[in-house]
């Protein structure tokens, strides 16, 4: 067919046009830019609380946006908001479907949501009138496993999915408002920007995708990844986008200049990147590896400066507190545990 | 190939490039620019990092001092 022939063409052309265009903003380095910083001295960070409770592998855990509540969610069909000054266990909310791999916190508190093999994701109301946490709303219609869920509010919430599409629902309505299609293998994860206008999205087709959360378009598409890209967050200044990938690396990317800045590697690191978070500034990145470890790396120098050691497995899900305080670590040895 | 299929490889064929032309399209600026940013919000943010600059346990929420004051 003639159409489709040119069209393959125009996409080859536009590819190569891509990379001609960011070689030519690519003027530098950030390694040489920062050649005249110092490495960050040894990070040390002790475990000062750990959560038990959870009967089976914790797969994701969210901070709240007020600085010491986090909710969690377990393969034993809980969803778990804790204290973590206490320890105590806020709500123990059960699931009707137990094979959870995501939850979030809503930033007003209210509401919380989970979701997984169900294809769904179901939002809790934790400031219910008679004090008991009921579903409040099933936001279904992804065709494939729930991977990741962010509240942009209490009335919007964003999902990714291994159908390999995010949605923007309106809660109140538990309608899809956008579907954000585009990736071309299952989407693994997702973050919001520090602003709420747009969110990005890592996916098992080895890319990260920036998408304007109002209009529904893509804006980037960033590759260089080799496996599939299973975290993803913004750096602080809102920016930069820190991906982690099961090809036992990590990447920092620039959204304005529209390509990779960095890639955290090391030799000896050979497993899966499986969360990651950035500390108050950015200056650190805390990654969860396969190998039951969290590296954490200076993000301007690419160095490794500390590593956090105490889980007994596979480290699932991090998340740095809202005022930097404290980094929380879920495993599926079952626990939690604040490190700072 | 049934016409249906083929129509929907060519839609999907002109969305890939429609997506393309979108993406080839966006303003950027130079990654000496974005890494001098990245460096300057780094280091200007620094010292309001807990995990980066080490928390004393007086100030550590996480932590109870180990003596208690009485007044």
């Amino acid at each position: 067919m003639g159409e489709m022939e040119q069209l393959r063409k125009e996409a080859e052309s536009l590819k190569d046009q891509i990379i001609v265009a960011r070689k030519g903003f690519a003027d530098t380095t950030l390694q040489e830019a920062v050649a005249g910083t110092a490495v960050v001295s040894r990070v040390q960070l002790k475990t000062r609380k750990t959560l038990r409770g959870h009967l089976a592998k914790i797969y994701a855990m969210h901070w709240g946006a007020g600085l010491t509540q986090c909710v969690s969610a377990s393969q034993d069909g809980k969803l778990i908001v804790w204290d973590t000054l206490s320890t105590n266990k806020v709500n123990a909310i059960p699931l009707k479907s137990s094979w959870v791999m995501t939850c979030a916190y809503a930033p007003s508190g209210n509401l919380v949501a989970c979701g997984g093999l169900d294809n769904m994701c179901s939002i809790y109301n934790l400031k219910g009138k008679d004090g008991n946490v009921k579903v409040m709303r099933e936001l279904a219609s992804h065709t494939g496993y729930l991977s990741c869920c962010r509240f942009v509010s209490d009335s919007e919430i964003i999902t990714s999915s291994g159908d390999c599409t995010c949605i923007l629902w309106d809660i109140e309505t538990g309608t899809e408002k956008t579907i954000f299609a585009g990736h071309l293998g299952d989407c693994m994860s997702l973050g919001v920007a520090p602003d709420f206008k747009s969110f990005i999205s890592g996916a098992c087709d080895y890319t990260a995708k920036h998408w304007d959360i109002r209009d529904g378009n893509c804006t980037h598409t960033l590759s260089g990844h080799e496996s599939d890209v299973n975290a993803i967050g913004f750096f602080p200044n809102g920016n930069g986008i820190l991906t982690g990938s099961d090809d036992a690396t990590c990447k920092l990317y620039d959204l304005r200049s529209d390509q990779e800045l960095i890639t955290y590697q090391d030799a000896t690191i050979m497993c899966g990147v499986t969360s990651l978070a950035p500390s108050l500034s950015g200056r650190l990145l805390l990654a969860g590896y396969d190998d039951f470890n969290v590296n954490i790396w200076d993000a301007l120098k690419a160095e490794r400066v500390g590593v956090l050691a105490g889980h007994d497995n596979r480290v699932s899900c991090i998340g740095v507190s809202s005022d930097g305080m404290a980094c929380c670590t879920g495993s599926w040895d079952s626990f939690l545990k604040i490190w700072n | 190939m049934s016409n249906n299929s083929a129509n929907s490889n060519l839609v999907t064929a002109q969305k890939a490039v429609k997506q393309l032309r979108l993406e080839a399209s966006v303003r950027r600026i130079k990654v000496s620019q974005a890494a001098a940013d990245l460096k300057t919000f780094c280091l200007q943010n620094a010292h309001k990092d807990p995990l980066l600059m080490g928390v004393p346990s007086s100030d550590n929420p996480f932590r109870p001092p180990k003596s208690c004051a009485l007044f």
